[in-house]
C-alpha cells in the first residue's frame, strides 16, 4: 500500500508528515520503557524481517497482489511504541533506497502502515487477550486477528485522507468499496504471516515475545508461590 | 529442556529474513498491489509522480545485474542489512538515554 508522490495534495502531505513525525517522536520516548535485555536484541531483526516479508507480494485476486504491512507483528513481538519505530524504519529505507513509496508521501505511508496498523493491531490484540483464556497458545491467535483487521482499517484511513486531499476527483464511496474489498483479502495474508511469525518465536522462547508477558507473568506467580510453600513445609 | 539462547533466536530470524529477501523474493507476485490496482481501476494511477530517487542503484528492488534473480536478491539482502543496522542503532540510542524513573524501577525490582 505504498503511496507514491502525487496522490495527495501538498497540505495533506504536510499534515500527515507532521502527524508521522510526532508519532515517531513520542514512540522514541515511550519505546525506552519497552526495551530491556529481552526485547532490545530483537528490534533490528524484527524490522529486517518486516522489510523482507514486505518484498513478498502474494496474489489475492486475478491481477492483484498484496504484501505484509507488519504493524501487528512488530507490536506483539517488541511492543507497540517500538513497533511504530520498526515499521517506520522499513518505510524510510524503502522510500529512500528502493523508490518504493514517495518521498513527499513518507508521512502518509508512516500514518497508514506504521501508525494505523500498530494502533489497530495492538488495541485488538490487547482487547482479545483480556477476553480470551490467558494461555500462551492464544497469543498468536490474538495477534493474527489484530493483523487481519489492521489492513482493511489502514485502507479506510487512506480513503478518508483521499476524501480530504486526494488529487483526482473520484467517487469516494466507490473508492472505499474497492479498497476495503481487496484489503480485506490482503488482511488474510497478513494474519497468516503474523500467526506463523509470532507462533514460531513463542514456541522456542515465549519470554522474548513482548505481547506474551502478561500471560507468562501470571504463570510465574503461581509457580513461585507453590515453590515457597514446599520450602516452608520442608523447613517445618 | 535446555532453553534456546537469545543469540540462536536472533540468528534464526536473520537467516529467515535473508532467505526471504534474498531468495524467495524472486518468486513474489509481480501483479500490482491492492492500492495500485484500485488506483488503476478508478483512473487515478497516472497522478503518481516520478520518484525522486527513481534512478538510484537499487530503485524498484533492482540491483541492475545481468540476472533478474541476482538483482532482486542482492537488493533484498542489502535492504535487510540496512534496516537491521538502522533498527539496531536506533535501539542503542534509545536505550542509552534511559530516564531516571526507569533506572529506579529497575533497581527496585532487582533488589526485591
Amino acid at each position: 500500500m505504498h503511496v507514491p508522490d502525487g496522490f495527495f495534495d501538498a497540505p495533506t502531505s504536510v499534515v500527515t508528515g507532521v502527524v508521522a513525525a510526532a508519532a515517531v517522536g513520542v514512540s522514541l520516548r515511550k519505546a525506552r520503557n519497552e526495551l530491556d535485555d529481552r526485547t532490545a536484541p530483537l528490534v533490528g531483526l524484527v524490522a529486517a524481517f518486516v522489510f523482507a516479508a514486505q518484498m513478498l507480494n502474494f496474489p489475492v485476486v486475478s491481477g492483484t497482489s498484496g504484501h505484509l504491512m507488519g504493524g501487528a507483528i512488530a507490536a506483539v513481538l517488541v511492543g507497540p511504541w517500538t513497533g511504530v519505530l520498526c515499521v517506520s524504519t522499513v518505510l524510510l529505507v524503502q522510500g529512500l533506497l528502493f523508490a518504493d513509496g514517495g518521498i513527499t508521501a513518507l508521512g502518509t505511508n508512516v500514518v497508514l502502515m506504521a501508525l494505523t496498523t500498530v494502533v489497530v493491531g495492538w488495541a485488538l490484540f490487547r482487547a482479545l487477550q483480556v477476553v480470551l483464556p490467558k494461555k500462551t497458545a492464544m497469543v498468536p491467535v490474538c495477534a493474527a486477528v489484530g493483523a487481519f483487521v489492521s489492513v482493511p482499517v489502514a485502507s479506510l484511513v487512506f480513503v478518508a485522507l483521499y476524501a480530504v486531499g486526494g488529487t483526482a476527483d473520484i467517487s469516494i464511496g466507490g473508492l472505499a468499496t474497492a479498497m476495503l474489498g481487496v484489503h480485506t483479502l490482503i488482511g488474510i495474508g497478513e494474519a497468516a504471516i503474523t500467526f506463523l511469525a509470532v507462533g514460531s518465536i513463542l514456541a522456542v522462547r515465549p519470554d522474548l515475545v513482548y505481547g506474551a508477558r502478561r500471560v507468562l507473568e501470571q504463570r510465574e506467580l503461581v509457580i513461585k508461590s507453590s515453590t515457597t510453600d514446599s520450602t516452608t513445609e520442608v523447613a517445618a | 529442556m535446555r532453553q534456546v539462547s537469545t543469540r540462536l533466536v536472533a540468528g534464526g530470524i536473520l537467516l529467515v529474513a535473508l532467505l526471504l529477501a534474498g531468495v524467495v523474493s524472486f518468486y513474489a507476485s509481480s501483479s500490482p498491489d491492492g492500492l495500485e490496482s484500485v488506483a488503476d481501476e478508478k483512473g487515478f494511477i497516472d497522478t503518481a509522480g516520478d520518484h525522486a530517487t527513481g534512478d538510484g542503484p537499487l530503485a524498484d528492488y533492482d540491483a541492475g545485474l545481468d540476472s533478474d534473480r541476482a538483482s532482486v536478491g542482492v537488493a533484498g539482502v542489502v535492504g535487510v542489512l540496512v534496516v537491521l543496522g538502522l533498527g539496531t542503532g536506533l535501539t542503542y540510542v534509545v536505550r542509552r538515554r534511559t530516564p531516571e524513573t526507569q533506572v529506579e524501577r529497575d533497581s527496585v525490582s532487582t533488589s526485591a
